[in-house]
């Protein structure tokens, strides 16, 4: 879906870099390691640790929230699953926080869990895709300019661009499926470079932009 | 403000209250553990980050048959090593040389190999980064004091699917001496995402 997360190549996201710090821990603070930690304990509760409805959730929280920090919006995400999985009610989080800073607030009592289920071929996310491939490396193919609703691992600067597929790669759990616990549905996933111009116009830099695309995002040219 | 499922954004919640609270709630459900936290938290403080991409790197500099096996199969190659879980299911190695340089980003999400790199710095998961390097990526390059010439070919690979990344970056001249270990010591985990090149020091 279009977003706050989808970032390539958008000015209103442009701004001087970071500075590389070789010395940045893994956690600048404690805090951030439990919210990694919980995070991840959080999905495992709420979908099975699916990564897909993981980045869905991201996608969704709001983008002022999003864009504040990167471990906010995973505590967020993290919220938004166990709210739609019927494992914390809303608000619940924001009552337990209110509490710990000594408020006397009212904590709301649990929902009827509801959690999502997909049948799954097993861990991870590589599969075996019974039909061959629909292309070969050095084919032309071009990709769909449609916008998806939901959500999709086709960014919005390489949409309805023509690009050559440079490498097969393991066929793979198609994100837009599983992020709606819509089914696995795998795919072929092929390494596609686009030129610069291709994808920015004649006054691109010089270079080449290779993103890896499902079977179903591509039409041969 | 908050959305109709309560995720608030404008919360006068500090985010470490945030995420004690979070923590609690999961626990009291015996939805989480501390010691799992734990043990989650001192992996990624401790024995995976990008000294273990840095030994691969080193190890492909000095042996030509293991950097072969790495070009060709990364995921085996650097489980050989004993690096594999999650962010790594499939690794791809991309190999700089004088005529190309790979820099690797991830627009959609913060997509990093975890078991080569650990968990991403600030820079890689910050919006000017993935907003720009797929359009200027020499320009991203230059401004980190990266000069690039015009006759190097510059790829930008974009993880957008479950294949992660990791770039095998030039040996340094000079080095020729050095063992694995002193090598591995100069390799970043800036050089193996592509935004730097290894230097001797």
């Amino acid at each position: 879906m279009d977003g706050v997360q989808d970032m390539g190549g958008d000015p209103a996201r442009y701004g001087p870099l970071k500075p590389l710090d070789l010395d940045e821990p893994a956690f600048k603070q404690p805090w951030e390691g439990h919210a990694f930690a919980v995070t991840l304990l959080a999905n495992r509760a709420a979908t099975s640790s699916n990564v897909h409805a993981f980045r869905h959730a991201l996608e969704r929280v709001p983008e002022e929230v999003y864009l504040a920090d990167y471990y906010g919006r995973w505590m967020a995400s993290a919220d938004l699953l166990l709210q739609e999985s019927g494992l914390l009610a809303p608000g619940a989080v924001e009552a337990r926080a209110r509490r710990l800073r000594g408020e006397d607030v009212e904590e709301p009592p649990d929902p009827e869990p509801n959690k999502p289920t997909m049948e799954t071929a097993g861990g991870g996310n590589l599969r075996a895709v019974d039909a061959p491939p629909a292309f070969a490396v050095g084919d032309r193919v071009r990709s769909g300019a449609e916008a998806s609703r939901g959500h999709t691992k086709l960014p919005a600067y390489a949409r309805g661009k023509v690009g050559t597929i440079s490498a097969l790669r393991p066929a793979q759990v198609l994100p837009d499926s599983a992020a709606h616990f819509l089914g696995e549905n795998p795919e072929h996933v092929y390494s596609v470079a686009f030129d610069g111009r291709e994808l920015w116009g004649p006054d691109s830099e010089p270079f080449s932009l290779t993103i890896d695309l499902f079977e179903s995002y591509l039409e041969k040219t | 403000m908050t959305d109709e499922l309560g995720t608030t954004g404008g919360s006068d919640i500090d985010l470490a209250t945030r995420a004690e609270a979070l923590e609690s709630l999961l626990v009291e459900r015996g939805l989480a553990d501390t010691k799992t936290i734990e043990t989650f938290i001192r992996t990624y403080e401790t024995s995976v980050g990008p000294m273990n991409g840095a030994k691969v790197v080193a190890k492909a500099w000095t042996d030509p048959e293991y950097k072969a096996r790495l070009l060709e199969d990364g995921t085996a190659a650097i489980g050989e090593l004993g690096f594999k879980g999650p962010q790594g299911e499939h690794m791809v190695v991309l190999e700089n040389t004088p005529a190309v340089h790979h820099v690797v980003v991830c627009t959609l999400c913060s997509c990093y190999p975890w078991p080569v790199l650990g968990l991403p710095p600030s820079w890689y998961k910050d919006p000017a980064y993935r907003a720009r390097v797929v359009r200027e990526p020499r320009a991203v390059l230059a401004e980190w004091g990266t000069e690039v010439p015009d006759d190097v070919e510059v790829r930008v690979y974009d993880s957008s699917s479950e294949v992660r990344y990791l770039v095998l970056p030039e040996r340094p001249a000079g080095t020729e001496s050095l063992s694995e270990d002193d090598l591995a010591a100069l390799v970043t985990r800036d050089a193996m995402v592509g935004v730097r090149k290894v230097e001797a020091l």
